[in-house]
């Protein structure tokens, strides 16, 4: 199947392009379209946080699908954000376990804390406040999850501070999924 | 305190290296199957086990794996329902965190059984830190040889790879997680034919959760039989609970299935009763999609009956007074907890995170949501809550897959045990809206 778009200006990193050749290994050559959702976490997290259309078409390039079987891939699944976003994006679950033990008023503490809503972004560009279905941390509600880490037991003003201090510290380039990762390949290999 | 098969070493440092889970007894059953056990005969020992699929629908494993096509030369594949995502469950992301090796000994045991040469474990997007730890294990599982080619000389190869999700309660559905494996959207596939005949790339697969695979470990170390032993009647063996809400000390807990609801939400062994000094109201036993039960119903069956911690216990009544293991997530909420909204949050839940190609789920869980927000919220009607019911009984056994089901029941359980809460609302508007209000019966307002 051809690419149907003009081939695309955005380039993954070379750490990227090798993490995406490692995961095309775990399928049949012929089944390569496995490698789709991985692959669109790899994006999202070297492009900003989000997959505009131009990173899903570098995507569709990529894997040498059409650009369609990306698009109803990316807006299926509610991690991959379609709209820009802050550097952390706070995903605060809002399911009944969390609710039973406080994630209504610990969503209204953060967009208070943030000056941002549900959806929005804050001034500062720092947070996305982003509200979730179950996290599987049920015992530990209320949680936020931001990218690798989750945030349990919410439910104090001094919690809550202390996620959000831990994040300031974090506001620089992200670590991408994979650079963690070296040490197990080379191992593996 | 009953005998623990799969948390037994959770609390020992570094039980998430090899070379501790090694020392205290892992990867026994591995080499016991690969040295003197036929694949046949891995399976009849899952089977003589007893074992019930973890996941929630408590279909038997060995009778599942028993179903398996072996057309010659064609691949078949073990994967592993790593999506958890249940509202109130929480066991499997416990396991995996803690004992990824435990995960890997049963994949290889349990692939080696079926015949797999490739086998994947499917984990839910928001664990990517799980991940993380299942492919340093993983990666330690290569180096000593107990993945790649030709595992401890036995000839048998096995290659083992984890796969994210991205966001989706629907591929914890079987044939949802395998069109996600395959890089599309989550919708589940009309059955026939089953995974077991066309499954993974159209091959013949075993899909099974975490925690049944896990289980797979203990049933080869003990034998089936030793393991049917434990437990009551046909819930054999020990099950991870997911003990959550408004209880003194949430977590897990892994149970000889047998234990009495009661001993299990006030034992000081267990969740230690209800917080705050709080009275009991309801319970959710098996995940959200089951459904909820009154006090009374939860801790004793309709015919007077202490209620136990089984498969057969928690359904006695069936859906009139009965409810449901389920995944074994344990929702207590108190006396405070007002049912209408906790209705209508779980309804939202269903209605988020329907695929939308069955009409009847996806209309009929967003009507459910619409109707229960008003009630909710005090501009319902008496008619609402009967239309609530009958949207529900319609959806039900009308979809593909079952989350329709999973939607209708928790709703229609709702209505039937505390149909008086849903009348207040709509009689008393104001007062039902107000914050901290809670309906206790009677007309009493908290």
């Amino acid at each position: 199947m051809a690419p149907t778009t003009a081939p695309s200006k955005l380039q993954f990193s070379p750490a990227g392009q090798t993490e995406i050749k490692r995961l095309l290994t775990h399928y049949p050559a012929e089944r390569s379209k496995s490698v789709l959702l991985p692959v669109l976490h790899i994006a999202q997290a070297e492009f900003g946080g989000w997959v505009s259309p131009e990173v899903q078409d570098l995507v569709a390039e990529t894997l040498g699908i059409r650009p369609i079987e990306v698009y109803e891939v990316a807006t299926f699944y509610t991690m991959y954000n379609l709209k820009p976003v802050g550097k952390h994006v706070l995903e605060i679950c809002r399911t009944g376990p969390c609710m039973l033990r406080g994630s209504d008023e610990l969503t209204a503490n953060l967009e208070r804390i943030t000056g941002a809503k549900v959806g929005e972004t804050s001034p500062d560009g720092n947070f996305t406040l982003k509200e979730v279905e179950c996290l599987a941390a049920c015992g530990f509600a209320p949680v936020v999850q931001v990218r690798e880490q989750y945030y349990e037991s919410l439910d104090t003003p001094e919690a809550v501070d202390a996620m959000l201090n831990d994040l300031r510290a974090q506001i620089h380039r992200p670590i991408l999924p994979w650079e963690m990762l070296g040490e197990v390949h080379s191992q593996q290999q | 305190m009953g005998r623990k098969l799969l948390t037994e070493h959770v609390n020992v440092e570094g039980i998430e290296t090899f070379e501790v889970y090694r020392k205290h007894g892992g990867y026994r059953a591995v080499e016991k199957a690969l040295k003197t056990m036929t694949p046949d005969e891995v399976v009849d020992e899952v089977k003589k086990s007893g074992l019930r699929g973890r996941g929630g629908a408590g279909f038997p494993t060995g009778l599942k794996w028993s179903f398996l096509a072996k057309p010659e030369g064609v691949p078949r594949y073990l994967v592993c329902n790593a999506d958890e995502s249940e509202p109130g469950t929480f066991k499997d992301r416990y396991l995996m965190s803690k004992l990824p090796h435990l995960l890997i000994e049963g994949m290889i045991a349990g692939s080696y059984a079926l015949g797999a040469r490739t086998s994947y474990i499917y984990i839910r997007g928001e664990l990517l830190y799980v991940l993380r730890i299942l492919e340093k294990a993983i990666a330690e599982a290569y180096a000593a040889g107990f993945l790649g080619e030709n595992i401890l000389g036995s000839g048998y190869s096995l290659d083992l790879h984890v796969h994210p999700g991205a966001g989706a309660y629907i591929c914890g559905e079987e044939t949802a997680l395998l069109e996600s494996l395959e890089g599309k959207r989550g919708n589940p596939r009309n059955k026939p034919p089953f995974p077991a005949v066309q499954g993974l790339y159209a091959r013949p697969t075993v899909v099974n959760n975490v925690e049944s695979i896990a289980t797979v470990v203990p049933i080869l170390n003990l034998g089936g039989d030793e393991y049917a032993k434990i437990g009551v009647g046909k819930s054999t063996g020990t099950k991870l609970f997911s003990a959550c809400g408004h209880l003194n000390k949430p977590g897990i807990y892994e149970l000889e299935l047998g234990v009495p609801v009661e001993e299990f939400i006030y034992s000081d062994e267990y969740c230690g009763g209800i917080w705050k000094g709080r009275e009991l109201k309801a319970v959710v036993a098996g995940g959200s999609s089951v459904p909820i039960l009154p006090k009374e119903l939860i801790l004793k069956t309709a015919a007077g009956e202490n209620r136990l911690m089984t498969y057969e216990s928690l359904s006695d009544g069936g859906f009139v007074t009965g409810t449901m293991l389920g995944s074994g997530g344990f929702v207590a909420m108190d006396e405070t907890t007002c049912i209408v909204k906790n209705t209508w949050n779980f309804s939202r839940f269903y209605h988020h995170e329907s695929c939308g190609q069955c009409s009847p789920c996806r209309e009929g869980t967003g009507w459910m949501e619409k109707v229960l927000h008003r009630l909710e919220h005090g501009h319902g009607s008496m008619h609402d809550i009967d239309l609530v019911v009958s949207v529900a009984k319609q959806i039900e056994g009308n979809t593909i897959c079952p989350l329709g089901e999973a939607a209708a029941w928790p709703v229609a359980a709702a209505v039937r045990h505390f149909r008086d809460e849903f009348e207040w609302h709509v009689k008393h508007p104001h007062e039902a809206t107000r914050p901290g209000a809670v309906y206790q019966g009677a007309g009493v307002l908290a």
